[in-house]
């Protein structure tokens, strides 16, 4: 039974790891950027999944280009930045803040604001809807119901 | 006033197709590139029929060309190649071939066989010069004016409609530019 087990997370751990090739780094560090690099990279081709996932041909060569940059000594903002100089900010799954992905950034919170204007104008409605207006006649007839409860008190 | 109160979900429930149809008519496939308008990246290749001597584009500096990427192995570039035969029959612009990760045989070949609208053709057999152009799919066209900078980029085959309405109008504007 154990051996199944063992045999089916290895299995299992071989198919999330197909599109990734067997690397050799010099330091412990140095792989664990690579591997936030190709998690945050898009691959172009097969567009929502990353470099990571990625099985297609520029994928790979992606990662081989990434890979490359790291053993030269580049630093991650220089490989994202080579990315981005020939991609676009389209690589990049996170997009950055600047003046054509201010609707993306702010939309949420401008629709969060909007949604808090009505609802404050809905509950202000509703809070002035209850308070009863009332006639002048209505008025006196309600004191003089009043006057008289008051009387009968006094008498008892 | 009750009655657009009555209307604003409507409203806003068109406002929503609109935004969702103008979404679902984009293609997704086609990215921008950042390399429109900004100098066409320098490359030395091999040339397709005598791999001894290299091409790089400082040879067409002055001049308006095209830099068409494609490979024998890719589908979309045999629907466009008519296409591009048409257009070096107007002897309008220079084209260059980009022959991605192909093999030089394949390539010949089917050059042979579909007619060669190309006025030089080199080859990125590893993709590595397709890097600094940001391919991602072939078949892709970038338009470079008399300066050498990348002014269009031109995502999938180019059709006749397209060839029509958007690359010859382009490449006379180009032309008549200093």
């Amino acid at each position: 039974m154990r051996i199944f087990i063992f045999l089916f997370i290895v299995l299992q751990l071989n198919s999330v790891y197909a599109g990734v090739e067997f690397r050799q780094f010099e330091r412990a560090e140095l792989e664990a950027r690579y591997n936030v690099l190709i998690d945050e990279l898009r691959c172009l081709v097969c567009q929502n999944q990353n470099l990571k996932d990625s099985n297609s041909d520029l994928a790979k060569d992606m990662r081989d280009k990434v890979y490359q940059m790291i053993s030269e000594g580049k630093s991650n903002q220089q490989i994202v930045d080579f990315m981005v100089e020939r991609y676009g900010d389209f690589v990049l799954y996170k997009p950055p803040f600047k003046t054509t992905t201010l609707l993306l950034w702010l939309g949420p919170l401008l629709f969060f604001v909007i949604a808090m204007i009505v609802l404050f104008r809905i509950i202000r409605q509703r809070t002035q809807t209850e308070s009863v207006e009332i006639t002048a006649a209505e008025h006196q007839r309600a004191q003089a119901l009043l006057k008289s409860t008051l009387k009968k008190d006094d008498a008892s | 006033m009750l009655k657009v109160k009555f209307l604003l979900p409507l409203i806003a429930f068109v406002l929503l197709v609109a935004l969702l149809a103008a979404g679902l008519s984009n293609d997704p496939r086609k990215v921008p590139s950042p390399l429109v308008g900004k100098p066409a990246p320098d490359f030395k290749l091999p040339l397709l029929n005598d791999p001894t001597v290299t091409f790089s584009p400082q040879a067409l500096k002055g001049k308006v060309w095209l830099l068409n990427i494609w490979a024998s192995w890719c589908n979309a570039c045999r629907a466009e190649h008519p296409v591009l035969n048409e257009l070096a029959k107007k002897n309008i612009v220079a084209i260059v071939g980009f022959d991605y990760k192909d093999t030089n045989a394949e390539a010949r070949a089917w050059l042979k066989k579909l007619g060669n609208p190309y006025d030089v053709v080199v080859t990125d057999q590893k993709g590595l010069a397709g890097f600094d152009y940001g391919v991602y799919g072939v078949p892709e066209t970038f338009f470079i004016d008399k300066k050498g900078i990348i002014r269009y980029k031109h995502i999938g085959p180019i059709s006749f409609q397209d060839l029509d309405k958007i690359v010859i109008p382009l490449i006379k504007e180009l032309q008549a530019e200093k």
